[in-house]
């Protein structure tokens, strides 16, 4: 019988499963909570951080305005790059989820592609676009448009377009899953009930396609929302995302307490928006993408 | 005409993802000094540049040594944990499966702090062993959901038949399970060494000083000045991370077309 140990717990499971939890255990579970207790200790001159219960930490980076404000910049830019990405990636998604064309697979294996190139490369590479000796100004020059080259990096719109250019794919990705599962003479009934195209579109496809939209935006904003390297390759000086607080405060200044804190404040605010995800469509969605 | 827009506008999507990194290879081979628009010919000199630049050839070998022994490492563990996931129910399932994508579901800038910190704590600082550890609690989740995945498609007649003709756990899982789980197991490692070998965002956090990976040594030239070095190292990158998973993809296809399942 195929499924007979199926029914059978025992401890086989639990063995297969214990290195795997043990490195989870003690490479994440109790650093996020040793993290928690380190916010509340305080900087010295020494190095040595003074244990203990202080608030001093979490009053500076909860009143702070300079915070809030770094803080609010990150969220626009998340929400941007994923409105972005929503608006480049549905067409493609519903594009190689019902063509007839023949090498449909080709078209995937180029979709699946940008994974592999390395992400500092993809997003260094935006600056031989659109810097001053960059592609579009060389064009521009030579065409005489311009006299000189145009100013177009190291702005916010750049970052959001280094973003963009990097997260694309995994919300392409997560629609064409959605849009693949449905099953076509769903399509097929609402013309021939009188839809016109548009309008099976819009009440057959889009909503059977949201869940793979969701995976996708939730994908999105928690990586962009999260990243560092961005705004330090593509970014002007004032362009500082929250991370990079965190990196600031870490690796520059040295102030772990501090450092703590922020990170967490990053941790609570991405992990609410993946717990409301979780609780109203599930992790499954996002696993799908793998299979 | 409505469908010839759509074409259009994925053909459009499709440029926007592939000519910046076109523009990456084509100007690695400017003989062009500043390695920058307009392209003045056609020159192997930065590649020639890279092999001789000392600085690159060690992030290399750091790369490529992390990035084996995480893939190694990472899929050790998840291939076990996989195995527990497809072929066992137990209760509390539901939750392990969210416990061992946990370390994907924590923005990784948390996971680089935290772990940085508390084994610091603990008394290992920033080294490579820190480095090693942090990256295999990084590439587990996606071995657990590549492999996991593979797995469901192995059926599992064969061992019971192993099993019933007397051969023992052991003996079954090498002579029928692994090969038979192969093409997974290779699939979690490729997976597993080409997120090691690109990653940057934790191992800023985690490298000591003087050791560099090859994306951190990218980020630290890119901090100079743009140079045709940093293309040609691009270029150099993405035959690296594309050819390699592309053939390996190839190879698992072929592998698993055999009559084993």
């Amino acid at each position: 019988m195929a499924t007979a140990d199926m029914n059978e717990s025992g401890a086989k499971p639990w063995l297969l499963l214990s290195p795997a939890l043990t490195a989870i255990t003690l490479l994440l579970a109790i650093p996020i909570c040793f993290i928690v207790v380190y916010s509340f200790w305080l900087k010295t001159a020494s190095g040595v951080p003074q244990t203990g219960f202080h608030l001093d930490n979490w009053a500076e980076v909860l009143t702070d305005v300079f915070y809030r404000d770094i803080l609010f910049t990150t969220l626009k830019i998340a929400f941007l790059t994923t409105v972005v990405c929503i608006l480049l990636g549905y067409v493609p998604a519903y594009f190689i989820a019902m063509t007839t064309f023949r090498h449909k697979a080709f078209l995937l294996l180029l979709l699946m592609l940008p994974f592999w190139i390395s992400y500092i490369i993809r997003t260094m590479s935006w600056i031989n676009i659109l810097g001053g000796s960059g592609a579009i100004n060389a064009v521009l020059l030579w065409l005489g448009i311009v006299d000189e080259p145009i100013r177009m990096l190291y702005n916010e719109p750049t970052v959001i377009i280094g973003l963009v250019h990097y997260l694309l794919p995994f919300m392409v990705l997560n629609i064409y899953v959605s849009l693949d599962g449905i099953d076509r003479s769903l399509v097929d009934a609402a013309r021939s009930l009188g839809c016109t195209g548009w309008q099976a579109f819009r009440e057959v496809t889009l909503p059977l396609s949201l869940p793979g939209l969701a995976a996708g935006s939730l994908l999105c904003f928690v990586l962009s929302a999260g990243t560092y390297i961005t705004p330090l390759v593509l970014g002007g000086p004032t362009d500082a995302m929250f991370a990079n607080l965190v990196f600031e405060a870490i690796i520059t200044q040295l102030n772990w307490p501090l450092g703590s804190a922020l990170s967490l404040v990053l941790l609570v605010l991405l992990g609410l928006l993946v717990t409301v995800y979780n609780r109203f469509i599930g992790m499954s969605q996002i696993a799908k993408t793998f299979g | 005409m409505s469908w010839f827009l759509i074409r259009t506008y994925t053909i459009l999507v499709y440029v926007f993802m592939f000519a910046p990194v076109a523009v990456v290879m084509l100007l690695s081979f400017n003989a062009n000094q500043f390695g920058s628009f307009p392209m003045e010919g056609f020159s192997f000199r930065w590649f020639v540049e890279l092999w001789h630049n000392d600085a690159v050839m060690r992030a290399f070998r750091t790369s490529l040594i992390l990035g084996s022994l995480t893939a190694v490492i990472s899929t050790t563990l998840g291939v076990l944990a996989s195995l527990a996931m497809v072929r066992y129910n137990f209760p509390s399932k539901n939750f392990m499966a969210t416990v061992l994508i946990a370390p994907i579901l924590v923005p990784e800038v948390v996971l680089a702090v935290a772990l940085l910190l508390f084994l610091q704590f603990l008394g290992i600082h920033k080294s490579f062993l820190l480095l090693l550890l942090g990256h295999v609690i990084f590439t587990l989740p996606f071995v657990v959901l590549v492999v996991q995945a593979r797995l469901y498609a192995v059926r599992r007649e064969y061992e019971e038949a192993a099993l019933s003709l007397g051969a023992n756990a052991l003996q079954t899982f090498f002579a029928v399970t692994l090969p038979l789980i192969a093409p997974a197991v290779f699939a979690g490692m490729l997976f597993a060494f080409t997120i090691s070998f690109d990653d940057i965002t934790g191992t800023l956090f985690w490298k000591p000083g003087g050791v560099e990976t090859v994306p951190t040594q990218i980020f630290a030239m890119l901090r100079n000045s743009i140079s045709p070095e940093i293309n040609a190292l691009g270029t150099v990158m993405i035959l690296i991370t594309v050819v390699l998973p592309v053939s390996g993809i190839a190879l698992v296809r072929k592998l698993s077309r055999n009559p084993g399942r």
